[in-house]
């Protein structure tokens, strides 16, 4: 550099100091779910701050979070999935009839004895679980191959998995699905945690050092922030979206197969507004809609946000429906104040 | 020059969109260690000429040779070749920092398992990052910020440490100043002479033609798909590069202008 164009590097400077370490973006959504929990611990004391409730609220969370987590990848591509809820509840219906059908002959699950189950409850799990990781694949080939917009694509796969789920369980819960699952996997605790929700804690810490840490994380941000960058540099974008769409299934599937493990049935007709719960808990956690933008630790504080909401108001004896006009109203304040301040940031 | 070996040469070039002729016998050659200013109007076919050099798009005649080699390029083998584009429009992914940027598919990994299982290692790419910034004379005060906090100059400054990080043999910048004011522009010809010196040769594509005359030490003028003119910055004028580029004074194709 010459001489010429150093007071243009020096003088731009200054203007650049007030945001020289700025908060990350979930830092204040942290604050409003900490106001949240000690506002509630206030009201009802220990019937609210226990052990046992936190639990609660934890395994209330741990389905959502499974989705929403998914659902931070998608939107980080600059994508969407609206076809998790489906995915979700076609992968337990799935699961549910494979577990059923290997669990023992028809006459004997009919009267509740299911010899085979230790062959039947794993295949039924595994069923559920690769169910959904096939259909994230297919959403991400439309995408990727016959270039559908992801709205589309996975609007148009919604209706045909809660379709299909429909048909598989004639419009009803799935019977007959052992016992044992519930007993064994569902109520199960380790260390005084219940398994589901280690599971799911488990999923979280993995899916935030692959956003963080790896290769896989960094051409998720990447594509979202400039596909044709990505693309020029040598990107394989298509396949990298594919596999964004199918880690969304597969977790949609692990979902699923929660549905089994808590509830021993699955049904179409659950579970309908969650893909819309899970794009408001990574939205909550200041992910950009439009990409390139987001993380884990902030979507885990958005799905943590109505879980505790609604905890807190059935405790106070209140109409749990003022929980989704909160999360609704807090949905529109967290988008409002990051946009603001994204401005600023971005302000030369 | 003559006994000297080009980088990058064409020898009768032709391109065809449909029944469009968009380039003619196109011969063009980049020597080590030079600026090769391609100038023209709008259409002249300075883009189509770059996207073929690269591999982005065919060609239906003629021959591309790299270092003396007949290649059939595509645009990962020229980028295996050491051949890099800056693109006008900032090829750049603004969320990400610029250690990101410079390193965009081509990431360092931890050694061992965990490289196998994708973990990056980013201390090793800020260190070189930092290198490459400084021996550019790049200054950018803080490479761990998103790209959209840095002004437009330095945005360029990254995304031509980037080529240049990669690019062994050539970098090829399409209009690198169009959308910069006149100190930052002045940041990226000061660049372009900083990698000429290192020996790595630029083709600069530009329709600035006081850039072009600071920087180059060729110019090859295209009009029509067809190079009309080789001029001399030193003893031509900007004149002379623009009636060549507007054909306001014709002459024999490949002529040079006294």
């Amino acid at each position: 550099m010459t001489s010429s164009t150093l007071p243009e590097q020096t003088a731009a400077v200054p203007a650049e100091e007030p945001v020289e370490r700025s908060l990350p973006s979930w830092f204040y959504i942290l604050i409003v779910l900490m106001i949240m929990i000690v506002f509630f611990s206030i009201w009802h004391g220990t019937k609210f701050a226990d052990r046992t409730n936190f639990q609660n609220i934890a395994l209330d969370a741990s389905q959502l979070m499974l989705l929403a987590i998914g659902s931070t990848f998608v939107i980080i591509t600059a994508g969407i999935d609206l076809s998790v809820s489906a995915m979700l509840v076609l992968s337990a219906i799935v699961g549910g009839k494979v577990m059923v059908h290997f669990s023992g002959s028809p006459e004997q699950v009919r009267k509740y004895e299911f010899p085979d189950q230790n062959t039947g409850i794993p295949l039924g799990l595994a069923a559920a679980i690769l169910t959904g990781l096939c259909v994230g694949m297919i959403n991400g080939g439309i995408i990727t191959k016959l270039k559908l917009p992801p709205f589309i694509t996975t609007l148009g796969t919604l209706g045909i998995c809660l379709g299909l789920a429909n048909i598989l369980s004639k419009g009803s819960s799935v019977p007959y699905v052992p016992i044992d699952i519930t007993r064994e996997i569902g109520a199960r605790e380790i260390g005084g945690v219940r398994l589901l929700v280690i599971i799911s804690a488990t999923v979280v810490i993995i899916a935030a050092i692959m956003l963080r840490f790896t290769r896989f994380g960094r051409y998720t941000f990447a594509i979202g922030s400039n596909a044709t960058a990505a693309r020029r540099v040598g990107i394989n974008v298509d396949r990298h979206l594919i596999k964004v769409y199918a880690l969304s299934g597969l977790l949609a599937g692990v979902a699923g197969a929660f549905d089994l493990a808590r509830f021993g049935t699955a049904n179409a007709s659950t579970h309908s507004t969650d893909n819309l719960n899970a794009i408001s808990a990574v939205v909550i956690g200041g992910t950009s809609l439009f990409g390139g933008m987001g993380s884990i630790i902030g979507t885990v504080i958005g799905a943590f946000i109505p879980a505790t909401l609604r905890n807190g108001l059935v405790i106070g004896g209140i109409n749990p429906f003022y929980q989704q006009v909160l999360v609704g109203g807090i949905l529109l304040a967290a988008v409002y104040f990051d946009q603001r301040r994204r401005k600023a940031e971005e302000r030369m | 020059m003559a006994e000297r070996t080009p980088v990058l040469a064409t020898r009768g070039i032709s391109k065809w969109f449909g029944p469009v002729r968009a380039l003619t016998n196109i011969d063009f050659e980049v020597y080590p260690g030079e600026v090769v200013a391609l100038i023209g109007d709008n259409g002249a076919g300075k883009s189509t000429l770059i996207n073929v050099i690269t591999g982005v798009l065919p060609h239906e005649e003629g021959e591309i040779t790299f270092e003396g080699k007949s290649v059939n390029l595509t645009p990962q083998e020229a980028r295996r070749l050491g051949i890099e584009t800056v693109y006008q429009d900032l090829a750049i992914a603004p969320h990400l920092d610029s250690v990101a940027n410079i390193f965009l598919g081509r990431e360092y990994r931890q050694p061992g398992i965990l490289g196998k299982m994708g973990f990056l290692d980013s201390k090793q790419m800020r260190s070189d990052t930092l290198q490459q910034l400084s021996r550019l004379r790049v200054r950018i005060k803080n490479i761990d910020r998103r790209m959209t906090t840095l002004s437009g100059g330095q945005r360029q400054g990254v995304a031509v440490a980037r080529s240049v990080r990669w690019a062994s043999k050539v970098v090829i910048m399409d209009e690198p100043t169009a959308a910069l004011g006149v100190a930052q522009s002045g940041m990226v010809l000061d660049l372009i002479k900083e990698v000429r010196n290192s020996g790595i040769p630029i083709i600069f594509i530009s329709h600035n033609m006081p850039h072009v005359f600071e920087v180059a030490d060729r110019i090859e003028v295209m009009r029509l798909g067809e190079l009309v003119a080789h001029l001399d910055p030193k003893t031509n004028s900007i004149d002379d590069a623009v009636s060549a580029m507007t054909g306001s004074i014709r002459m024999p194709t490949g002529a040079t202008i006294k």
